[in-house]
């Protein structure tokens, strides 16, 4: 089995979850509604979770300890595609992001449930139950304001148009991409943009939002192989500024 | 967190007078069996009111109080600290839920209360009125923040109104957590390299003041509370509180190297009482009302918040919305 194969995609999938994981943490505080702060934050630690037990599979394979690899590396050496790291936004932006992503990771994480790699598939079968939730609350949300005033309807339209291009970038695929399959580890983004594409129909076809034309879309790609929009080396910033006073210290 | 210090009205003496008195004497009899009063029995309106401006100051210190502590959560230094200060302040802006689904049983519904907040006519916590400029002072938050308020609530708990009661003793558990927590934090910093030593002894120093006037103003200044005390609505003393924290923390304090700004801080072991250096009362006023280092900014952030997400709100309200079922 190739470990850089499986190395890149674990490296993908933690920093996609860290990232967003980050984000949504940043609606502490400022969520529409109590309610809402409080499942954006349950989201949160969610991602940040998940991506700390990915992280920790990869140190099994050689790599180094988990917070030096999420607080210490700059930009260019993540691996999230930039969708994630775009700000959060109106409450709109954050929400159809978060339909968007947690569409794709629920059916992600179901077909690495059946992965070849072990530790992996462990903790896939894990990480699908708790998005579960996540796309539940998604979908609950994308439903009830694609359907209500003009205002939330206009609103979740112009972040659906906005979001699309990059969430298309969730798919890029990696240079290791058909040796994933063909070893059994991963199906391949390929497989998993269809399925997505179905689920994320099904659901706006019940809003009066509209898709845009799939077929036109010109994908944002990049952040796989860590090219990033002006927004992910700030956040990295602050996200370190504490840690990096001191790396070697117990915190 | 974050409940302590409560500001109460001056009542007026006539108030009393208009309530039926048969139906008074046979509450008060009521709240001197230990009995609690539940929101659809009959409770005099200056009980309402003063319950209602209670919880509702402490729902507010709840959701203001996540703001300081929030601003670390994008800082905090390793995968543990990112995840636990999360969950915490998590856990602040569910007390604030809690809390004013605990006053709304009183007759004010959350809209009100967070109108009044950001108004400014309601009131909340005035520690979190100051800045929390590094991590260390995150920490001292969650640590003895934290535990003043367990020591305000769980004499609250006792109280007689009994929606508020069952809130805060599922607060104080979650309390514990954030303690355990914030204790952990501030034991790394104390006891670890020369700039974390540091940090943590400046974070010590900033936040004594604003500490010691946590409790509220003394009982030889503060309004008088002897009604509010009979009918079990505040159940300690702001110097009572403030005794106990002291006497549990100073010491838990100083066994981590730190010290404490006050050089007249000490117990008395004739009296059992620790002595210290009187806080200005004057500075607490001012803040209270409005001019601290940080008020403006606190009802500023609370209010953008309440604005950017009015649209979601009002679309949950409309009458053309489909409900839509949980899905499982």
């Amino acid at each position: 089995m190739n470990q850089e194969a499986i190395k890149d995609l674990l490296y993908k999938m933690a920093d996609d979850q860290l990232i967003l994981g980050h984000r949504n943490s940043e609606w502490t505080g400022f969520g529409p509604l109590l309610e809402e702060d409080i499942a954006f934050s349950s989201m949160a630690q969610d991602k940040v979770g998940q991506s700390w037990q990915l992280y920790k599979i990869l140190n099994e394979l050689g790599e180094s300890d988990p917070d030096i690899v999420a607080f210490m590396r700059n930009a260019d050496q993540f691996h999230n595609s930039q969708f994630v790291e775009l700000p959060n936004g109106e409450y709109d932006f954050s929400l159809i992001r978060h339909f968007l992503f947690d569409t794709a990771e629920l059916i992600r994480f179901q077909m690495l449930s059946e992965s070849s790699f072990e530790p992996l598939a462990n903790l896939a079968k894990k990480i699908k139950g708790e998005t579960k939730y996540h796309s539940m609350h998604a979908k609950i949300w994308i439903k009830q304001l694609g359907s209500a005033t003009e205002e939330s309807i206009s609103r979740l339209q112009g972040s659906l148009d906005e979001a699309m291009p990059y969430a298309f970038g969730l798919f890029e695929v990696s240079k290791f991409e058909q040796e994933l399959i063909d070893t059994g580890i991963f199906a391949g983004e390929e497989a998993l943009k269809a399925l997505w594409k179905n689920a994320t129909t099904e659901v706006i076809s019940e809003t009066r939002l509209t898709l845009p034309d799939m077929e036109s879309i010109t994908p944002v790609f990049g952040g796989r192989y860590g090219s990033h929009t002006e927004h992910l080396q700030p956040l990295l910033d602050e996200m370190s500024e504490v840690f990096k006073v001191d790396p070697t210290a117990d915190w | 967190m974050y409940g302590g210090g409560n500001v109460f009205e001056t009542m007026k003496a006539t108030a009393l007078a208009e309530e039926d008195p048969i139906k008074l004497a046979e509450f008060e009899a009521r709240i001197d069996r230990g009995e609690k009063i539940e929101p659809t029995d009959w409770m005099p309106q200056l009980y309402r009111k003063q319950l209602i401006r209670m919880i509702e100051q402490h729902g507010h210190s709840e959701i203001i109080g996540a703001l300081p502590e929030g601003t670390w959560i994008t800082r905090a230094p390793g995968f543990k600290r990112k995840l636990a200060l999360m969950a915490k302040v998590q856990d602040e802006v569910g007390h604030a839920q809690l809390l004013y689904s605990a006053a709304e049983t009183l007759g004010k519904p959350r809209e009100q209360m967070i109108e009044d907040l950001i108004s400014g006519k309601s009131k909340y916590s005035n520690i979190f009125n100051y800045p929390a400029f590094t991590w260390a002072d995150s920490c001292f938050i969650s640590w003895l923040v934290d535990a003043g308020a367990i020591v305000n609530q769980l004499a609250n708990s006792k109280g007689s109104y009994g929606p508020y009661c069952r809130a805060l003793e599922r607060i104080c558990a979650e309390e514990s957590f954030h303690l355990k927590y914030g204790h952990h934090c501030v034991i790394h910093l104390a006891t670890g390299t020369k700039t974390q030593r540091e940090m943590m002894q400046a974070a010590v120093n900033r936040w004594w003041a604003p500490m010691m006037h946590f409790f509220g103003p003394s009982d030889k200044i503060s309004v008088h509370s002897e009604i509010l005390m009979r009918w079990k609505v505040k159940m300690a003393s702001n110097d009572e509180c403030r005794q106990q924290f002291l006497d549990m923390y100073v010491p838990k304090i100083w066994e981590l190297g730190l010290t404490i700004p006050d050089e007249n801080l000490k117990k008395n072991e004739a009296t059992g009482t620790w002595e210290f250096t009187e806080p200005d009362w004057e500075e607490f006023k001012r803040v209270i009302n409005g001019d601290g280092p940080c008020n403006k900014e606190r009802l500023a952030v609370r209010r953008m918040a309440e604005e950017r997400g009015r649209w979601v709100r009002q679309a949950l309200l409309a009458p053309q919305a489909k409900y839509v079922t949980p899905l499982a």
